[in-house]
């Protein structure tokens, strides 16, 4: 019965915004040195010996380097930054013309994003280690990256939204990755006054559907809450303000969470009840067979309307701005935290359901029907702590409840709720996680307390200092802490996976045989330089340890010169960069069986050299040629060569 | 049973075609930046590796110590082998019907031979590749060859070269002992009558 309504209903719930409440760690700071002491075998727990692999892989957000890391566990160890909203000059991504377009967006090309929220692709509520999405906040953005890769295979720009913080969320088989918006902005946009906005402000629920083969996404359809409303999907501004929101938005009792059905989304969709609106978004797809992305203008969305859908979205009131929503493995408790609340409630997903049914509601908003507190409440969690944000799942019955203000993990009992055992984090710890412990097959072996702030936990490096993740173990009854370990940019929430789902499928190099980029140079025979008026094109192959050509001249200064590099080699781990003195973008780095294109646009004359830049072999440092330059309408031939060949022209 | 020495005949002669389903020798580099090895097959018609990019990996390796490239096309053994393979085999079967062991010991004589010199042409090209080095050879170390072992193991720089049969090879030395028994047995029932 839980399941079957579980699907027939799929609740879509969301989490919200961290606002910086400047409730920060005041006071914290002494108790931090003499407690968080570590128990003898704790070294031995996270020890991952030389050689050996860690059990788990952890993807954790780079918050406002807009960028995904991979981590192991529990040796904390950092595997790969994989680029996703921001360029990256290590890798050329975003300054490579292939992966430029990854970045457009209908504000143009941007080169940074905030992203705060992974979530790995699931299957029958498991996570199954295909992809994982992430959002970028500030220019809305979901990407999604390829886990055999580790790439960032697709962005997809979302339409009518301001802050897409409260994303992405999944259905149970990824059927949707749906999106919410942290900001209400005039939908469509347009120019009115900021103080219009009980009038003519809005929110957008994103419902984007992914293919289930190949992961691309599309906006299926959103959904336009309230039109005097509130800002967000799940609720915290009811008071329907602009300005000083850390005062105004935290005077209600109780705020909502809202809870849409997509199946009944899907019927109104179907009967034809969704309405085109025109939109503006880019929809940006990577390749791995051209080895390039594609950007596509997108015009228009369809959009739902909750007071022309009856049933499609009902409000479940919440005490005070409720901020993180999650719904537990068996789906019977939706867990509420109310940020400004003393309290965790737990709303009752049976419950909901009965009293939708019958009708047990309390007023509506713009159509949209609140349910009864008392019909839906399911349990609550007598003053566990204070400023609850976020709960994960150990899959044994217990939720662990992350504490902002008072900066602990409070792990509690579903269904009774008693708590059990409380930890302090290090400090003012925002999301926690476990691995799959959002998912309805959680891996509860650790829990990850992902922090804002370090202040004495580590080496001092100036005034800017890093932040970090904690491991605790939860196998026993009390939680230990086992390890910091520092991270890029601000580790906002974080995914957990068994490693083994992942390795086994993990690419090694690409086919050269399979590689349909327009510029490749399948083998060193097929190298040359063709002139195109001002545009020059360097057909060239790299493999230990040479560049094919790697003698240019006749290049003129005002030419725009490509270089597309395809990388020869069929082995793992051996890449080749690629660098040229001037260029004004960055390297190439090139996987084996990729080509990568460097565009350089020599200003003076002069003989310049290139170079591998990616510490290929014993004769790395001997890969490297020089480019000709010589002054603009000079007659230089054009001529190209390798070794002692014959220059070619 | 009669019949029976005629029947171990003809399957020895017919093993013989299991070399076109199996390669005949490999080689395997190990190195700690190898630590699953690099493995190229050697088989009757052709050379191929453990993953598809293995004989261009060989080759790159290779091409620090100026050591020639390993190019199929330019080895002529990979085009009249398996020639000569079809004929033995072809004309086994067929002296198996006969009966006549001096005829099958015959057959077997020319097969061990061939056998031998198969081995000694290998021998020379493994001398060859080892020993014809490019004196342009971004590495060279004055005295070092790097011929592998005909049969064993061998450390060559930082590589172990390990050099043994595969499963063709061992089918042929199933060929000469199963063809070896049926002989015995065919002169034994015809010394007998």
């Amino acid at each position: 019965m839980k399941n079957q309504s579980k699907q027939l209903f799929n609740l879509l719930l969301a989490a919200m915004a961290v606002f910086v409440l400047v409730l920060s760690s005041c006071g914290k700071a002494s108790q931090g040195t003499t407690s968080g002491a570590l128990s003898g075998n704790a070294a031995s727990k996270v020890y991952v010996a030389p050689g050996q692999h860690d059990e788990f892989y952890a993807f954790m957000s780079g918050g406002f380097s807009g960028q995904i890391a991979a981590y192991g566990l529990p040796s904390g160890r950092l595997l790969k930054v994989i680029p996703t909203f921001s360029v990256d000059p290590e890798k050329g991504y975003g300054f490579n013309e292939e992966t430029k377009p990854l970045l457009n967006t209908s504000h143009g090309f941007i080169p940074w994003d905030d992203a705060h929220h992974p979530a790995l692709s699931q299957t029958n509520g498991e996570t199954d280690g295909r992809w994982i999405f992430i959002n970028g906040n500030n220019t809305p953005r979901l990407a999604r990256i390829d886990l055999t890769t580790f790439e960032t295979a697709e962005i997809l720009e979302i339409p009518n939204s301001g802050g897409n913080h409260s994303s992405p969320y999944l259905t149970q088989n990824t059927e949707y990755v749906v999106a919410g918006t942290r900001f209400s902005v005039p939908i469509p946009q347009k120019d009115v006054a900021i103080s219009s906005y009980a009038e003519n402000f809005k929110g957008a629920l994103s419902f984007v559907k992914v293919e289930p083969t190949t992961g691309r996404m599309n906006i299926e359809f959103q959904v336009l809450m309230p039109s005097h409303g509130w800002t967000f999907f799940t609720s915290y501004n009811s008071e329907m303000k602009n300005s000083l929101l850390e005062v105004n938005a935290s005077q209600n009792d109780k705020d909502f969470v809202a809870a849409v059905n997509w199946k009944k989304a899907e019927e109104y969709l179907k009967a034809g009840k969704a309405k085109d609106f025109p939109a503006n978004y880019m929809h940006n797809v990577y390749s791995d067979e051209t080895h390039s992305a594609t950007s596509t203008a997108m015009k228009s969305v369809k959009v739902l309307i909750p007071s022309e859908c009856p049933g499609l979205v009902y409000l479940l009131p919440t005490p005070k701005s409720p901020h993180g929503v999650d719904v537990d493995p068996t789906g019977e408790y939706i867990v509420c935290s109310g940020k400004l609340s003393a309290d965790i409630t737990a709303h009752s997903f049976p419950k909901m359901l009965k009293a939708i049914e019958n009708k047990e509601f309390d007023g509506d908003i713009s159509g949209v029907p609140i349910i009864k507190f008392e019909s839906v409440l399911g349990g609550t969690v007598k003053e566990p702590g204070l400023g609850p944000l976020h709960t994960e799942f150990d899959g044994k019955g217990n939720a662990y409840t992350s504490f902002f203000i008072s900066s602990e993990i409070v792990k509690w009992k579903v269904g009774t709720w008693e708590v059990i055992d409380r930890q302090p984090t290090y400090y003012s710890i925002g999301h926690l996680m476990v691995p799959g412990g959002n998912s309805m097959k959680p891996e509860g072996k650790y829990v990850v307390a992902l922090n804002k702030i370090t202040k004495d936990r580590y080496l001092p490096t100036g005034p800017e200092l890093t932040q970090s993740a904690q491991l605790y173990s939860i196998d026993g009854d009390k939680m230990e802490l086992l390890l910091d370990f520092p991270t890029i940019g601000e580790p906002h929430y974080a995914q957990g996976i068994s490693a083994e789902k992942i390795k086994p499928k993990s690419k090694q190099f690409y086919k050269l045989s399979e590689n349909k980029h327009p510029y490749v140079t399948p083998t060193e025979k097929d190298a040359k330089v063709v002139r195109e008026g001002n545009n020059v094109h360097v057909y060239m192959t790299m493999i230990r340890s040479h560049f094919n050509p790697d003698n240019i001249e006749g290049i003129r200064v005002g030419d725009k010169v490509y270089f597309h590099v395809t990388n020869l080699e069929q082995d793992y781990d051996v890449p080749h960069g690629f660098a040229v003195m001037g260029a004004t973008n960055a390297e190439l780095l090139i996987m084996p069986g990729q080509t990568e294109t460097l565009l350089w646009e020599p200003k003076k004359e002069g003989v310049y050299p290139m170079y591998c830049t990616d510490f290929c072999s014993a004769l790395h440092q001997e890969m490297q040629g020089y480019v000709r330059v010589s002054p603009a309408g000079s007659a230089t031939a054009l001529r190209w060569w390798l070794g002692d060949e014959k220059p070619v022209q | 049973m009669k019949a029976l020495p005629k029947i171990l005949f003809f399957i020895a002669a017919a093993m013989l075609l299991t070399l076109f389903v199996f390669p005949m020798w490999q080689i395997t580099l190990i190195a700690p930046q190898y630590p699953t090895g690099v493995t190229m097959y050697i088989w009757v018609n052709k050379i191929t590796g453990s993953e598809e990019g293995t004989l261009q990996n060989i080759n790159i390796l290779n091409h620090y110590v100026g050591m020639k490239y390993i190019e199929p096309d330019a080895i002529p053994e990979l085009k009249y082998f398996p020639i000569v393979v079809i004929v033995m085999a072809l004309l086994g079967m067929t002296l198996a019907f006969t009966g006549r062991w001096k005829w099958w010991m015959g057959w077997l004589i020319l097969g061990v031979i061939g056998c031998g010199l198969g081995l000694y042409d290998f021998y020379l090209w493994e001398y060859d590749y080892g020993h014809n080095l490019s004196p342009t050879a971004p590495i060279k170390i004055p005295g070092m060859a790097y011929q592998p072992p005909l049969i064993g193991n061998k450390v060559l720089l930082n590589f172990l070269a390990k050099s043994w049969p595969h499963i063709g090879g061992w089918f042929i030395g199933g060929t000469f002992i199963l063809g070896a028994v049926a002989i015995w047995l065919q002169k034994r029932n015809t010394s007998n009558t």
